[in-house]
């Protein structure tokens, strides 16, 4: 009974009507704030992993072999190490050594603590984004290469009008899987105190001690955010859909 | 004179394009041994480049000699990783599984509420899911009079294997949907029940689909470990971070989180090279 009780309390909807969140109006702008970072964090994300991924792909296709391997090497680097070990690796190890005299006449890091976050979390999914570029063009039907050759396409032609046109089709189920990955990721700058949203909730939390109402904002702010996403890749999918090809 | 040799493909183009669009060779896109030996190249040198800088100044103690006094304290909080990934990946799997099998219940309700649960947890972010755990689980649950104590630790696996169970169930659903629906309307044609067909037909048919994707996903999954030192539990991560601000030197950051980071590359790189090669193996061929 005891048990039952304090179980019944735990799952007790009290959040629902104290939202401290929206009524107190600090930490409302707080906790916005929060949001506008992390959505600023998966957005610029995104955008230099894909570059990233873009790049990488073209490379492995070169016929330079020390360029395929070098690419490689890097993406089997980054999908093998965890991302918070690489965070970690870039913000404390070379975010030290990176420095530059102030104005004040004392070192100063090169690159923000915000910059960082972005370049190790666009290095881990960039990593990720060139094997399903890689995949989405090996994946393009040798004989649609064929039929343009014998229609007297160019090369670049080919790849411009032909291959990356399916190639993208074809790997938009993984890349959106990779960015949804992504956009949950961007939580790990918490740990080098980016102000992101998990980072304001925790400020949030331990100043008004509602851990669980913030605990359960928090987790319906991400499922909302991925939920956009989704819904965003869905839309284009549905727009580059082949006709004739899946349901 | 010796004839020419005869050229492979009669049209030239042709040939040229073939080497373009041929798959790349396994050896170039993996590079086990390439990426190792870059690793431990770059690892090597800046552990030898401040050697020499020491000349200068014999009473600081070289890199390597610290990294090998830390190496068992390292190695333990390793072990711990480790023994937190198979232990959320063992309790993830086995509700994992039960959760996909619900995802395809002939009964609609169940079907839903399995969906929700499955989207619910692989949508939302691990840190926030252990934030969860850590914070709102009591530290000891009273049942039958008995105290069950539950330190940091258990609360960090159940955190980690709720995101692997939701994966697991995502995977299990779709390697069931795989298996051709002649199978299940002729196993109960030959009387089988609904729960027979499960268990001694579809279930042991998903094993090998769904091995390819478990695997990675306990590579991820020991890559996600780290997380738990956020929380307070004195994992390899926090393990280094204690042993960086013990020793106090700049020059030992950047050798530091390189040797961990190849700690865990050497862990998880055989894991994810036969994922590869299982994957190639039981891919469907159109």
């Amino acid at each position: 009974m005891e048990f039952a009780n304090t179980l019944i309390d735990w799952l007790r909807p009290d959040w629902f009507l104290n939202l401290v969140v929206i009524s107190d109006d600090y930490n409302r702008a707080r906790y916005l704030a929060g949001l506008w970072m992390t959505v600023k964090l998966s957005v610029l994300s995104i955008f230099f992993s894909l570059i990233i991924g873009i790049l990488g792909a073209a490379v492995q296709g070169a016929p330079s072999r020390a360029l395929r391997v070098l690419v490689g090497a890097f993406v089997a680097f980054f999908r093998n190490t965890p991302p918070l070990v690489q965070l970690y690796f870039f913000y404390f190890a070379i975010g030290t050594i990176l420095r530059i005299t102030g104005e004040n006449g004392l070192p100063q890091p090169l690159i923000s603590n915000f910059g960082w976050a972005i370049i190790a979390l666009s290095l881990f999914a960039g990593a990720l984004n060139v094997e399903i570029f890689r995949a989405g063009i090996e994946a393009v039907p040798r004989s649609t290469v064929e039929a343009a050759e014998a229609l007297g396409y160019t090369r670049l032609q080919i790849y411009r009008d032909i291959v990356l046109p399916l190639a993208i089709r074809i790997s938009l189920p993984a890349l959106g899987t990779n960015l949804v990955n992504l956009v949950k990721t961007t939580t790990l700058a918490y740990a080098i105190a980016v102000p992101e949203l998990l980072y304001i909730s925790a400020q949030i939390w331990s100043e008004d001690l509602n851990v669980r109402e913030m605990m359960n904002v928090l987790l319906v702010s991400y499922v909302g955010l991925v939920a956009i996403l989704v819904w965003v890749l869905h839309r284009w999918e549905k727009t580059l859909r082949i006709p004739g090809y899946g349901e | 004179m010796r004839p020419t040799p005869p050229v492979r493909g009669h049209m030239a183009v042709l040939h040229l394009m073939r080497i373009r669009s041929d798959a790349l060779p396994l050896a170039d896109r993996m590079l086990n041994v390439w990426t190792f030996a870059a690793l431990m190249l770059a690892f090597a040198a800046v552990l030898i480049a401040p050697a020499f800088a020491q000349v200068a100044a014999p009473e600081k103690r070289s890199i390597t000699a610290i990294l090998l006094e830390w190496t068992p304290t390292l190695a333990g909080g390793f072990g711990f990783n480790v023994l937190i990934s198979i232990m959320s990946m063992a309790i993830g799997t086995i509700l994992g599984v039960g959760l996909g099998v619900l995802q395809v219940s002939p009964i609609r309700p169940i079907r839903s509420v399995a969906w929700l649960i499955t989207q619910f947890f692989r949508n939302s972010p691990w840190l926030v899911l252990l934030f969860y755990c850590i914070l709102l689980i009591p530290f000891q649950i009273e049942i039958f009079g008995t105290k069950i104590p539950f330190p940091g630790w258990i609360k960090a696996v159940i955190g980690l294997s709720l995101p692997v169970m939701a994966y697991m169930s995502e995977y299990m659903r779709g390697a069931i949907l795989s298996i051709p629906t002649g199978q299940w309307e002729s196993a109960e044609s030959l009387g089988f029940s609904r729960r027979q067909i499960m268990t001694g037909i579809i279930l042991p048919q998903t094993v090998k689909r769904v091995l390819p994707s478990w695997m990675n996903l306990y590579a991820v999954l020991t890559m996600a470990t780290p997380l738990v030192s956020i929380i307070g539990v004195s994992d390899v991560m926090a393990l280094t971070r204690a042993a960086l601000s013990a020793e106090g030197r700049v020059d030992l950051l950047i050798p530091m989180y390189l040797y961990i980071l190849s700690w865990f590359f050497i862990y998880c790189y055989p894991i994810s090279a036969v994922t590869r090669l299982l994957e190639r193996k039981y891919s469907v061929k159109l």
